[in-house]
């Protein structure tokens, strides 16, 4: 808003850096101290490690089996988006372009859904679930976050859908294209920055998420990374050494995929917002 | 010929809607119509006999549990404390960071950076710094308020609470309240200056109006987090000291799972919905009104 940089801007520059200084304590201290033995830690936690230890690293990974959770969260994570993208947008595209009743209706409903709490439909979830055999797979999980993430994708891919002319695809369509050719060919394409938000938001939110993971994936080698990080607390508690090097391997890969896409990502919480 | 068409047009649209909307309906529709069936019965999860008990839970629930009220206050004092505090400091960062700084990306990207640490592992990494950061704090600088039990104490471990949440959620909110600012045009603000209206008049009478979309929104965002709040609150307190932390997505949780009584944790879930939807509705409804256009 302001263009000069005056002595006023400078002052409010040094205090907002300090105010960042603050923000980013908590991450010295988990870095830190990730990197000292356990008596150190006890001994002075603010201060820089003496020696560097590094087989905290080696002993956690090992302890919490990082190679197959990451792989895990993952797996899960990727197959979610990738189901998600693809059976929402096609949802969303026949919804907008069919202006039925009907449509309307269905659309109302994925919207309306947004506002139940997970916490409100997990109980006879698991016992629905576990009828269908979805439980203790990956499959299963991932079939759950299209359940659960088909509303907002819904919703974000209709308001973008909207504001396409249809006179592309009804050239297409003259031209001999097929119904699914028109969508994947002409249509699918136009949607990507849509598609980025949609892809970030639902990183973000599966690849952290907790009580789904806690409930469904009951089997040891099926652990997520909130999931063997939570029972590793369990097992070692206040082993704080081996505790925090795991936590730090549990928040890199999303920290090398934000700096990777940070404009994406930026942006798409700003559009994945806007209603 | 017609009916052909037709069929074909319909086929069609069951290949595009179908898969979505079978899934949506048995992972989300199925389970909240039956939850509000379980929470009449008995259930407990474990054998296969289920038996309507009609009001009973309910009684139970308003009547005859020590916690849920417990539960429902320390949910409700943390979403008015979380939710305006997280939207001061975030609207504050936006508008600093709006301005001619230096150093205004990477301040954001700072600001931002919390967002990315899922509620769990949140928790524990406040948990060390909490117990063990602000042992060694006190210790350097002497000051008491680093020497408290944090998590011992159910006044300050309320407030752990909040900062942890606060810490993550400003940042997030700053980056919505910042695409809101820009969008105010310039010569508006220009126009006011001219007409000799000081700072905080100007933000007062002019850029917080214009960006009471995003207020909604972010109240809407911060009110749903702050209510449904469970991960963080089990790594950083798991509910204590003395469940004075435990918030509703705990308590339902552990009256389900951990004490296998689903008929009463499925009467908690369908009350909990109400009372998200009703507040979440009534915020939107409320705030959207006086959204006014540029």
């Amino acid at each position: 808003m302001e263009n000069k940089y005056t002595a006023r801007t400078f002052a409010l520059e040094i205090a907002t850096i300090l105010l960042a200084i603050l923000f980013l304590v908590p991450f010295y201290y988990v870095i830190v101290n990730s990197l000292k033995s356990f008596a150190e830690i006890l001994l002075n936690a603010s201060a820089l490690p003496t020696e560097i230890k590094w087989s905290n690293y080696t002993v956690a990974a090992e302890r919490i089996q990082y190679g197959k959770v990451f792989l895990n969260s993952l797996i899960i994570t990727a197959l979610s988006n990738v189901v998600i993208v693809v059976f929402c947008s096609m949802a969303a595209y026949k919804l907008v372009r069919s202006t039925s009743k009907l449509s309307n209706i269905i659309f109302i409903m994925f919207v309306a859904a947004m506002v139940i709490p997970f916490q409100s439909i997990m109980i006879p979830l698991i016992r629905v679930t576990s009828n269908l055999g979805l439980l203790n797979s990956i499959y299963g999980i991932v079939i759950m976050y299209l359940g659960f993430g088909s509303g907002l994708a819904i919703f974000l891919y209709h308001g973008f859908i909207k504001s396409i002319p249809k006179e592309l695809e009804e050239a297409a369509i003259i031209d001999g294209c097929s119904p699914f050719g028109v969508f994947w060919r002409i249509v699918f394409p136009l949607l990507k920055p849509i598609t980025v938000t949609i892809v970030i938001l639902n990183s973000l939110w599966i690849w952290n998420d907790f009580l789904l993971p806690l409930l469904v994936l009951q089997d040891v080698s099926l652990r997520t990374i909130p999931l063997a990080t939570f029972y590793f607390f369990g097992e070692y508690t206040k082993q704080w050494d081996l505790a925090l090097a795991a936590l730090v391997l549990g928040i890199v890969p999303l920290l090398i995929f934000f700096f990777l896409m940070q404009k994406h990502i930026i942006k798409g919480i700003t559009s994945g917002s806007i209603k | 010929m017609k009916n052909k068409k037709k069929l074909k047009e319909a086929l069609l649209y069951l290949a595009f809607v179908g898969p979505v909307l079978a899934v949506f309906t048995v992972i989300v529709l199925i389970p909240f119509v039956l939850g509000m069936y379980y929470s009449f019965t008995n259930w407990n999860g474990v054998t296969g006999e289920i038996v309507w008990v009609g009001l009973d839970n309910f009684k139970y629930i308003f009547t005859g549990d020590p916690q849920i009220l417990n539960s429902f206050l320390f949910t409700t004092k943390f979403t008015v404390f979380a939710v305006i505090l997280t939207n001061l400091i975030g609207l504050t960062l936006a508008v600093i960071l709006t301005q001619a700084l230096k150093s205004t990306n990477i301040l954001r990207t700072i600001f931002f950076l919390p967002n990315l640490i899922g509620g769990l592992l949140l928790g524990f990494i406040w948990q060390f710094i909490f117990v063990r950061g602000f042992e060694s704090i006190g210790k350097l600088t002497g000051l008491s308020l680093f020497q408290l039990p944090w998590l011992g104490d159910a006044n300050t471990a309320f407030w752990g609470i909040v900062i942890v949440s606060v810490w993550q959620g400003s940042g997030y909110i700053m980056i919505i309240y910042i695409a809101a600012l820009q969008n105010v045009p310039h010569e508006l603000i220009e126009a006011a200056k001219v007409d000799g209206a000081n700072r905080w008049q100007i933000f007062k009478s002019i850029t917080l109006p214009l960006i009471t979309p995003a207020v909604t929104i972010c109240l809407f965002l911060t009110i749903a987090w702050s209510f449904k709040i469970f991960d963080v609150n089990v790594s950083l307190t798991g509910g204590g000291p003395f469940k004075s932390t435990e918030s509703l997505s705990l308590n339902i949780y552990t009256e389900a799972f951990v004490n296998n009584r689903y008929g009463i944790g499925a009467a908690k879930a369908f009350l909990f919905f109400i009372i998200v939807a009703t507040v979440t509705t009534a915020q939107v409804i409320f705030t959207k009104k006086r959204e006014v256009q540029a």
